[in-house]
């Protein structure tokens, strides 16, 4: 190496120039690969909504399917009615959940599924028509063991008996509680019911050990004890009067729930929906 | 080893110079993405590109970094190649890039890419450090499909994806070794590899350090 190279001068231009490249080569992949990297995104959720309300063939136009058979609208959670407030295709509820003005902390008792703040209107997707859905798609999320695990319930129209449960996004261990996502194991949430009989808004439905005995009870996953638990909490939060447990409860009485406003407000009309 | 030449620079970080076998390097990310052979697959392309491009981008300039700050110029090269694979597999390989999460950034810390950069590139020609790097990435490569493939039929009990054994969970009769699917199995495979490659190429077996001292005798000792 030359002398020269060590010099103040050569040195600051050297570094200069060699971050402006970098910079600049960085920037160019992040900007020119961004809306591939949405749209993968995107898809990644269509299709799990899709999956969980068992829609999904491989090969499927993801898109087109979803456009058709899906309408996303946005729930208030605490009267269980639908909002117009949101637009169901931008509004991230995991991102409202932190904000004080469209979140709420949890406290100590309610908080069993480790989320510590929650949102207060959240997505929900309806398969085939708004009216009387067949199945109500509904987000879930709660501690696992080693991180928070994000998924979706499917419930049929009835708002008691469950279609089917998957996870999109978990750090369980692998062979254990990621068998979560085995489709045998899912297969057992069929016909499975939330509410006992008495019309509470109490979820009955939890994971047991030992082979499930009655439609309140699935089968825990062997060796993922923790795993299992937060499957129940999460569940047991999610489908109570914290959560969904009044908008289910609309469908269970026969009263559908109502548009905040009387606007005639078609979401599968809008571009892109 | 010594020889610099094309097929020499390509081939003898395979078997005879290999990165995690013989030196020892990149052995963390080897331990944390070998659960599957697509994975282990898309992770060797990513280190093989990264090691390869800052490897050429390094030589090309060498002869003007200043040699005080030429780990940092070194870095920001490699960082800046990382971010755009990590990038591209965002926007074209979702599903895996998902299954990486933070490993393709970590490529960034791998002492391969890094040691190649500083050891080889910094006294080479452009062209042959570019293909150093391919060769670097190829013997890391090496090791991680063979990990993979222990780790995902044993574990798994499937290699790509297909399944290869029935496992209990999906109504066969394999039980799958939940150990494999653990990172510090990868030590396990990593280990015996290398207990193999040594013995096939004794001139890899380092001498002891030290030497042992005889037990003391127990009439001395009283």
């Amino acid at each position: 190496m030359a002398q020269g190279n060590n010099s103040i001068k050569k040195i600051l231009i050297v570094a200069f120039s060699l971050c402006i490249v970098c910079s600049v080569i960085v920037s160019t992949a992040a900007v020119a690969l961004r809306p591939m990297q949405q749209l993968n995104q995107e898809l990644d959720r269509k299709t799990n909504i899709l999956n969980v309300a068992k829609l999904y063939e491989p090969g499927m136009d993801v898109e087109k399917v979803f456009s058709e058979e899906i309408t996303a609208r946005v729930v208030d959670l605490d009267t269980g009615e639908y909002s117009d407030e949101f637009d169901p295709d931008t509004y991230d509820s995991f991102e409202a959940a932190r904000d004080p003005a469209s979140g709420r902390t949890l406290s100590g008792d309610q908080d069993i599924a480790g989320l510590s703040r929650v949102e207060n209107f959240a997505t929900v997707y309806l398969i085939g028509g708004e009216d009387d859905p067949e199945q109500i798609v509904l987000p879930i999320r709660g501690q696992g063991l080693w991180g928070l695990m994000r998924g979706f319930l499917a419930v049929e129209g009835d708002g008691n008996t469950i279609v089917s449960i998957t996870y999109y996004e978990h750090s369980e261990t692998p062979g254990l509680g990621a068998e979560v996502n085995n489709p045998r194991w899912q297969a057992q949430w069929e016909g499975k019911k939330i509410y006992d009989e008495e019309g509470d808004l109490s979820p009955e439905i939890h994971l047991t050990k030992g082979g499930a005995s009655d439609e309140y009870e699935v089968d825990a996953l062997s060796g993922a004890t923790l795993t299992s638990n937060g499957v129940t909490n999460m569940l047991q939060f999610w489908l109570s009067e914290e959560a969904f447990g009044p908008y289910l409860a609309k469908f269970r009485s026969g009263t559908e729930p109502e548009d905040a406003e009387e606007t005639d407000t078609n979401f599968e009309d809008v571009e892109g929906a | 080893m010594a020889d610099v030449n094309a097929k020499g620079v390509l081939t003898a970080p395979i078997f005879h110079n290999n990165p995690i076998a013989l030196q020892i390097l990149g052995i963390c990310s080897a331990l944390a993405v070998t659960t599957s052979m697509s994975v282990s697959l898309v992770m060797a392309l990513a280190v093989i590109f990264v090691s390869s491009l800052s490897n050429l981008f390094v030589s090309l300039i060498r002869n003007h970094i200043p040699s005080s700050i030429r780990i940092i110029v070194q870095m920001t090269i490699i960082a800046s190649l990382v971010i755009v694979v990590d990038q591209i597999l965002k926007a074209y390989a979702y599903e895996m890039s998902k299954q990486l999460s933070v490993f393709v950034g970590l490529i960034i810390t791998n002492c391969i890419v890094m040691g190649r950069a500083e050891g080889f590139a910094m006294s080479n020609t452009p062209g042959i450090s570019f293909l150093d790097g391919i060769g670097n990435g190829l013997g890391y490569g090496f090791v991680l499909m063979v990990v993979g493939f222990v780790r995902e039929l044993l574990g798994s009990g499937s290699v790509f994806g297909f399944t290869i054994f029935q496992t209990v969970q999906n109504g066969g009769w394999y039980v799958p070794n939940g150990l494999l699917l653990l990172p510090p199995s990868a030590f396990f495979i990593i280990g015996l590899l290398i207990w193999v490659m040594r013995s096939v190429n004794p001139e890899q077996v380092e001498d002891n350090e030290f030497k042992m001292k005889e037990n003391t005798k127990p009439q001395e000792a009283v």
